[in-house]
């Protein structure tokens, strides 16, 4: 009959409106600066700068190779190298950033820096409350502002964030054992004093410019 | 006690007067009035508002505002500070005077109405012997504003939203019209409070309202899907279609000039109701014989919020309507419903007193309701679309 429809969908409605008087699970909105959603794993927004150890300008994992600004589609960053060579956390000397700036209010998300970055030295943040009363200013982020210890980075993408501690993990064995090979070559060639030699060959770390890419290469391949 | 609860606000009206000189007393109490009219329906406007985002809140199982003062009661008044503080924008090529006038007319227009509502016992601003004429003429020069409205904007959705919303209330008016003039008919009245005092019976505690015999039932609900339509509510909100016309004829319409159609709207709601109440549920009178002892005021306040609130569930409920579908509703279905509805209003009147009127008038009507539904509800084959050009 002509108006059952509109019945049926009146009976639904004041179903939903009483209802959500009653049961709790009904509600499926969270009130949101209170509460909020957890929020998903791949989620993403803006990048930052990953640091190991606990100071952040020592630990740092950029090394100001500068493929990010060259790739970054909005032309969003901003890297200065520096000029001297400071230690970074596990004391080896390093290029570092002088400047490292990302213009969120550019930034579209792509996160293709992310996907160029041979140091897993930049990686998506999940931040998003990031309003401002300054336009200009307030959304260039400093490099300051941009590092975030590798444990956080666990905390918002954990899988992935194990994912890379594993590859950088590995890529540190294989460039031990590669330098450890070369040491051994250099001993047999010396022959005699080469005990002495070799082993602060085989503690130093890696140069980080031939290593890890070269690793990362024979991955993908 | 009762009685002087009941009359409190004509009362203090008198009194407030009587200190003024013998001249100015009927202007002064002329402008109390309509003080108190402006006043009372603006603050129930705002509670309105409210109780609407609450209410759909609560349908699509959300919490509607709650931040603003306690339970987002104080939602309105941000809103009205938001939309004076606003920037008032008129597009360059507007006939200004036009644009400006629209919201005025529409909103003087809607007030106008609300003079000859019986709002309770010896409430009421202007006693009119056509008082429904009134009401209806005034509810009918609305359309024109929505034109103007529409007409002066100088933009494409402004205009369609115009015509739209000129063909909907000019094909609603109709039935409109139509619904009430059956209680006209055996009321033998077209004065507001003459209508209410014929519904103000009781058999045993049982009101004698009009919507409790079939033809008044028929009548009500034929005028209820007109009031619908003619607030353009959901689900007849074509004319501010935002899916398809930004906002309609108000698209070019910012500030408090937006503000303005806004109220104008809600109070064209609050008079359909009040209008539907007097006609139909027996304006200020008490549902059951034994609660005459609330003030009258307060029995007509609260069938108009039952109104309202009907109002915001079906809008909670309903899709909008295609042109085609509303058309075709008003003009094929409504309009004959009421048609018949008259001659069975008719019919009731002339068969005296008695069981075989009722079986009859309902027989009559249900039999046309369900096939005329039948025939409504066919389904139309339209077959495979074919093209004459593009191939």
């Amino acid at each position: 009959m002509l108006g059952e429809g509109i019945l049926k969908g009146l009976k639904e409605t004041a179903k939903n409106a009483l209802g959500s008087f009653v049961s709790e699970e009904r509600m499926i909105t969270v009130e949101y600066p209170e509460e909020r959603h957890p929020l998903p794993e791949a989620s993403r927004n803006f990048p930052f700068l990953v640091y190991d150890g606990a100071d952040w300008e020592a630990g740092l994992r950029c090394v100001a190779c500068q493929i990010c600004e060259k790739e970054c589609p909005p032309k969003c960053i901003y890297i200065e190298k520096s000029k001297d060579k400071k230690p970074d956390h596990v004391g080896k000397l390093q290029i570092y950033p002088a400047r490292f700036d990302i213009d969120v209010s550019v930034c579209m998300s792509c996160q293709i820096c992310v996907e160029v970055c041979p140091f897993e030295a930049i990686k998506m943040n999940t931040e998003f409350e990031l309003s401002t009363d300054n336009r200009f200013g307030g959304l260039l982020f400093d490099r300051k502002e941009l590092a975030r210890s590798n444990e956080y980075y666990h905390q918002i993408h954990p899988t992935e964030a194990a994912e890379v501690d594993a590859r950088l993990a590995q890529e540190k064995a294989a460039a031990e054992a590669k330098a450890k090979a070369a040491a051994a070559a250099a001993a047999a060639k010396a022959a005699a004093p080469a005990p002495a030699a070799a082993k602060p060959a085989a503690e130093a770390k890696p140069a980080p410019d031939a290593g890890p890419k070269a690793v990362k290469e024979g991955e993908a391949s | 006690m009762a009685t002087t609860l009941d009359q409190i606000f004509v009362l203090l009206k008198h009194w407030i007067v009587s200190f003024l000189p013998v001249v100015l007393q009927p202007i002064a109490g002329a402008v109390l009035s309509v003080a108190a009219i402006i006043v009372v329906f603006a603050s129930l406007f705002a509670l309105t508002t409210v109780l609407e985002r609450k209410g759909l809140g609560r349908m699509q199982n959300r919490l509607g505002p709650n931040r603003v003062g306690p339970f987002g009661l104080l939602q309105p008044v941000a809103d009205g500070i938001k939309a004076l503080t606003k920037e008032d924008v008129v597009p360059f090529h507007a006939d200004g005077v036009v644009h400006f006038l629209a919201p005025l007319i529409f909103l003087s227009a809607v007030l106008m109405g609300f003079a000859v509502l019986p709002v309770g016992r010896n409430m009421q601003l202007v006693d009119m012997d056509a008082g429904l004429l009134f009401f209806f003429a005034m509810g009918a020069s609305t359309e024109l504003s929505v034109f103007m409205a529409g007409w002066s904007s100088r933009n494409k959705y402004s205009l369609l939203g115009a015509m739209r919303a000129v063909a909907q209330m000019i094909s609603y008016e109709v039935p409109l019209l139509m619904s009430s003039v059956a209680i006209i008919m055996v009321s033998g009245t077209l004065s507001l409070p003459r209508i209410v005092e014929a519904q103000s019976g009781y058999t045993g505690v049982l009101p004698h309202w009009y919507v409790f015999t079939p033809w008044g039932f028929a009548s009500f609900i034929l005028f209820g899907i007109a009031a619908f339509a003619e607030t353009n509510r959901s689900p007849f909100d074509l004319p501010e279609g935002e899916s398809e016309l930004v906002a309609g004829y108000f698209t070019e319409y910012s500030g408090f000039k937006f503000a303005v159609f806004f109220i104008a709207e809600y109070l064209g709601m609050f008079s359909i109701s009040g209008i539907a109440t007097t006609l139909f549920l027996g304006g200020w009178s008490a549902p059951f014989s034994f609660l005459t002892v609330v003030p009258s005021w307060l029995w007509f306040f609260a069938k108009v919020m039952v109104f309202i609130c009907v109002f915001i569930w079906v809008r909670g409920t309903l899709p909008r309507l295609r042109q085609d579908q509303l058309m075709n509703f008003a003009w094929k279905f409504v309009l004959p419903m009421t048609l018949l509805n008259l001659f069975v209003a008719g019919l009731w009147r002339f068969m005296g007193e008695g069981w075989l009127r009722w079986v009859v008038c309902s027989a009559i009507l249900v039999a046309v309701y369900v096939i005329g539904g039948r025939i409504q509800m066919r389904r139309k084959s339209f077959g495979p679309r074919t093209y004459r050009y593009a191939e």
